[in-house]
């Protein structure tokens, strides 16, 4: 499993992307390009699709979020559970039928490799999602949807995002 | 069927859309479901930056992060101001003070620091990496509710005093 070392990056170019390198779809610092316009768009519809679903399943509320960690509700379980069963299900068929996306390339998923981090990090996170109410997601479904006050929460998370840039050398990975 | 939609809606409706998510972006944009690498992606646009974490980062490919966090953030727009019978309330009121949005910006430290350490957040990890059974993705998951759970009932009266409704 040597892919379990490899730093969680976008790679993989080909030499026929690298020719199309204009509007290849995955692309490292070398060849590095913008999606497509018929990405972009796809992307940002999936994202208004998401963003309605975030807020209309009452994810995005601190309280449930709250409740959740005070075992007072099965409620962002249930939802998690069953967001997983559904993903764990339609990945099972894409691999099975050998779906392609729109693009004719083949459903790829790219492993996230296990680290320290993944612990560490981890327990991180959860403490800010305890705090804040909010993953990374439903920051930015708090913001569109008005709640003002969650810019502070995307500062801060841009804040570790800078500090994390700043310490990983000297971070244990 | 309008009261339906117009209420919140049942976790298994809700569960079943998320998870729908990840074929949808896999099949129609050819990626793979995950948002806090946005934060690396705005943190890699930002020119003077000399860290290779960032420097590093494929930005121009990546910036369909970004498209997908505003995406998420007009769909809330749409969400609560169309498709709501009654407003959404996603923080408190108690966070709209000082000491909430001071609480905000720490934790806040904490979902940016954590998340990139730990390579991705309860969409990269949790439901993406846990559906293509990736164990690292489930001890991730794990270690994101020993985590809060340390924090809730752990500190929970020293942070959340006052909070709790």
């Amino acid at each position: 499993m040597s892919s379990l070392h490899v730093e969680p990056v976008e790679t993989g170019t080909t030499e026929t992307d690298q020719r199309l390198s204009s509007n290849s779809e995955q692309a490292d610092q070398k060849s590095d390009s913008f999606p497509r316009l018929s990405t972009i768009l796809a992307v940002l519809l999936i994202g208004v699709y998401f963003g309605i679903v975030l807020t209309k399943s009452e994810v995005v509320r601190w309280q449930r979020v709250h409740d959740m960690f005070l075992f007072k509700e099965p409620f962002m379980y249930l939802i998690i559970g069953m967001g997983v069963v559904v993903a764990g299900v339609s990945m099972f068929l894409m691999k099975r039928l050998h779906a392609k996306s729109i693009y004719g390339k083949p459903i790829e998923y790219k492993p996230k490799p296990f680290h320290t981090g993944v612990v560490l990090g981890g327990m991180i996170f959860g403490a800010g999602w305890a705090i804040t109410g909010a993953c990374p997601g439903p920051i930015y479904a708090q913001i569109g949807g008005g709640a003002w006050i969650a810019w502070f929460t995307l500062a801060g998370a841009m804040t570790g995002t800078f500090l994390y840039a700043w310490l990983k050398p000297k971070l244990p990975h | 069927m309008t009261e339906f939609i117009m209420q919140p809606w049942p976790w298994w409706f809700s569960g079943v859309l998320i998870g729908l998510t990840v074929p949808l972006l896999f099949l129609l944009a050819g990626k793979a479901f995950g948002i806090s690498t946005s934060f690396q992606e705005a943190g890699a646009m930002c020119a003077p930056c000399n860290l290779d974490y960032l420097k590093n980062h494929p930005w121009r490919s990546g910036i369909w992060t970004l498209v997908f966090a505003s995406g998420i953030a007009l769909g809330a727009l749409v969400a609560a101001q169309f498709l709501s019978s009654s407003a959404v309330e996603f923080l408190p009121e108690s966070f709209y003070s000082v000491g909430g949005a001071a609480r905000l910006f720490i934790g806040g430290i904490l979902v940016g620091f954590g998340t990139r350490y730990a390579g991705g957040c309860t969409s990269g990890h949790s439901i993406t990496g846990i559906a293509n059974l990736n164990w690292p993705s489930l001890v991730a998951t794990i270690f994101f509710f020993v985590g809060g759970l340390a924090v809730t009932w752990g500190l929970g009266n020293l942070i959340f005093g006052g909070f709790v409704q």
